[in-house]
């Protein structure tokens, strides 16, 4: 089952032609992800060969969805491109469109993912490393051999932080893991993941991490305590960021009381999540959690 | 990044909403000639990039250009809130009848951006919707139709302001759109005795994803105040400096966050946030350690990464070669994990350079470079 993305997930990729797009799309195939086209519309028509398989360059997502039944769409486009090719996307009835694109101005990603809303069309990210579902395909940048298939689920703002935690219980393995990204307005909630998770038969305990800024945090756990029975362990980093300054993440950023580091965690714990204090102590917490289980 | 005020009165004007008049100096000199230009009254203001200037003294109303002169010297140069005061804005004293509060900022939560409005201007905003809830009226904005004038009359009687704010909060709308701002803030928005809507103070912040398609603002470099961040900035690196003994050096914002309260929890203040990216290749490497190393305050350094796409082998040859070209003076903490880990340390552990240590584990490694840091 797994969440969003399967091994029968068809994947397009607008920007496969450019750097960022080839390298990751190969990635992507090497990880048995089904990468059914690219779209460029300054290069349809054409073939790129990655090792030995012959991938399709189609002219818009609209052809690329007639051609091979893509649902999902992963987007490397450069910044000042991205909301244009996100719109198309939602216009051609994508399902699903995970946008890795770093750098993209707020007021774009509030036009696009308001827009995707009302086109039924899911949107992953921007400024995320997308989504894996170890064994069976990767949608985005996560590393795919660092881990493997298993029972966690795991939703989180950061990339490394996902993949640090990812590679600390691949014995146990995952589920899905779902970068959501780290920009102030993002298409895909920690709520709604812990909801799909919930709903998941593979999925048995869920991994949240958060970082300072905004109040998802706080949000998701009160979510926890009204709709999810499964256990949540969680993390957050940001404990001590200073006020007002802004830390990689364009999200991660605290003013004032709210947003803080500590605030998130009390609402985590008050909801009943178990939260670690270095992901290698949450990765401790998600074995003894597991092992109680039976 | 944040505008300083008068740049907010600017944009403000352009846009056609009435601001006072107002000219902005370094000199206590020129005050006093813009003073007298100004009809020899003016409120003299301090202009920094933090509020609760008024209460640390940097926003002073002048009775003629000598006085003018006198608090423009007092004002230039004040530290508020770590902020140094380099300009001064002289304005026009506004003969106010009432007090309003507008503004535009996103709400992460809804994926929009929200009209917040009060006829209680002039304060904090935060305090009045803390005590008084139903004085501050909330309007989300729908992104594909913006700020129509049926919204802003919406948004106008919900707040209880008068009807001529209506064509303000269009043009505010417009700031936002146009310049690519995250927030537009007036605060207050008076009425004056002769019935005109001014916008008497303002705050713009702009979106820095946004400068490739904002030249006016593309070129200006954000300030940095602190000298190694202006270093680090030079260099492309993505560096902020903290108050501590520990460098640190990490792979992905998430991750170097984590590391900074790994440290802190085993008694020791980190020095820096450094976000390296997932490529970590010599030059960066180099570029970050020589930045950390040029702090005085720095006792050691963590260098934590976690081996994805780029292998903690590749990870490695980018450490080693920047020791060629970065004279290490202090110890040298170095954490890899994931992708070929075995391997990558095995790079290190041939260089054998004395002063850098490896250990397997984040929090073992934080351990031992809190130790190191507090030992010297």
């Amino acid at each position: 089952m797994a969440i969003y993305l399967t091994k029968e997930s068809k994947v397009l990729v607008q920007g496969m032609t450019g750097g960022e797009g080839m390298k990751h799309t190969r990635r992507m195939l090497a990880a048995g992800t089904d990468v059914v086209g690219g779209v460029n519309p300054r290069k349809a028509g054409q073939t790129v060969d990655f090792d030995d398989r012959a991938v399709p360059v189609f002219g818009s997502v609209h052809e690329g969805i007639e051609a091979t039944g893509a649902d999902v769409t992963v987007v490397f486009v450069p910044p000042a491109f991205a909301k244009a090719a996100v719109v198309e996307a939602a216009d051609a009835g994508i399902g699903l469109a995970v946008v890795i694109t770093e750098g993209i101005p707020v007021h774009d990603s509030v036009a696009f993912t308001t827009y995707a809303k009302t086109k039924g069309t899911r949107i992953i990210g921007p400024n995320c490393p997308g989504l894996i579902t170890p064994g069976q395909s990767n949608a985005g940048i996560i590393p795919a051999d660092i881990t493997k298939s298993g029972r966690i689920g795991l939703v989180s703002k950061s990339g490394t932080l996902t993949y640090q935690l990812m590679y600390e219980l691949r014995d146990i393995g995952f589920s899905t893991c779902v970068g959501i990204g780290g920009d102030p307005v993002v298409g895909t909630t920690h709520i709604d993941c812990l909801a799909a998770f919930q709903d998941d038969p593979d999925t048995e305990l869920i991994v949240l991490i958060g970082e300072i800024g905004g109040d998802a945090e706080e949000r998701a756990a009160a979510y926890v305590r009204e709709h999810v029975t499964k256990p949540v362990i969680g993390y957050i980093a940001g404990f001590t960021a200073p006020e007002g300054k802004t830390m990689g993440h364009a999200g991660a950023i605290v003013s004032g009381s709210s947003g803080t580091a500590q605030a998130k965690k009390e609402a985590l714990e008050a909801a009943g999540v178990r939260v670690g204090d270095t992901p290698t102590e949450t990765a401790r917490l998600v074995l003894a959690v597991l092992e109680e289980r039976p | 990044m944040d505008l300083f005020e008068h740049q907010a009165r600017e944009l403000f004007e352009e846009h056609g909403i009435l601001v006072p008049r107002a000219e902005v100096t370094d000199s206590p000199k020129e005050a006093r000639e813009i003073a007298r230009r100004l009809g020899g009254r003016v409120v003299v203001k301090a202009q920094v990039k933090t509020g609760g200037r008024g209460k640390a003294g940097g926003v002073k109303l002048a009775a003629d250009p000598a006085a003018t002169e006198l608090t423009a010297r007092q004002i230039l140069g004040m530290d508020i809130k770590g902020h140094t005061v380099g300009k001064v804005m002289l304005a026009q004293p506004v003969d106010i009848e009432s007090e309003f509060y507008v503004s535009y900022v996103l709400d992460r939560a809804a994926g929009r951006f929200l009209a917040i409005a009060s006829a209680e201007g002039g304060m904090d905003i935060e305090e009045v919707a803390a005590t008084r809830p139903d004085a501050v009226a909330r309007v989300h904005i729908d992104p594909a139709e913006g700020v129509t004038s049926a919204k802003a009359t919406e948004i106008a009687e919900a707040a209880d302001l008068p009807p001529h704010t209506v064509d303000v909060l269009v043009r505010l709308w417009d700031v936002l759109i146009r310049e690519d701002a995250v927030l537009v803030e007036v605060n207050p928005l008076v009425r004056t005795a002769q019935g005109q809507i001014l916008a008497l103070d303002g705050k713009v912040t702009l979106d820095d994803n946004a400068r490739f398609r904002q030249a006016r603002w593309g070129d200006q470099e954000s300030a940095h105040d602190d000298p190694l961040e202006a270093a680090a900035a030079a260099k492309g690196l993505n560096y902020v400096k903290l108050d501590g003994e520990v460098g640190i050096i990490g792979n992905g914002a998430g991750l170097v966050m984590s590391t900074l309260d790994v440290v802190a929890g085993c008694g020791a203040r980190p020095a820096n946030f450094l976000d390296i990216g997932g490529g970590a290749s010599a030059q960066i490497m180099a570029d970050g350690l020589s930045v950390i190393l040029s702090d005085p305050a720095v006792k050691s350094v963590f260098v934590n990464v976690f081996g994805g796409i780029t292998a903690c082998d590749a990870v490695a040859d980018g450490i080693v070669q920047a020791l060629d070209t970065v004279q290490l003076t202090k110890p040298l903490v170095v954490r890899l994990d994931g992708n070929n880990a075995v391997r990558g340390r095995a790079i290190l552990d041939d260089r054998a350079h004395p002063l850098v240590q490896q250990a397997t584990t984040m929090d073992g490694a934080a351990r031992r470079a809190a130790q190191l840091a507090n030992a010297i």
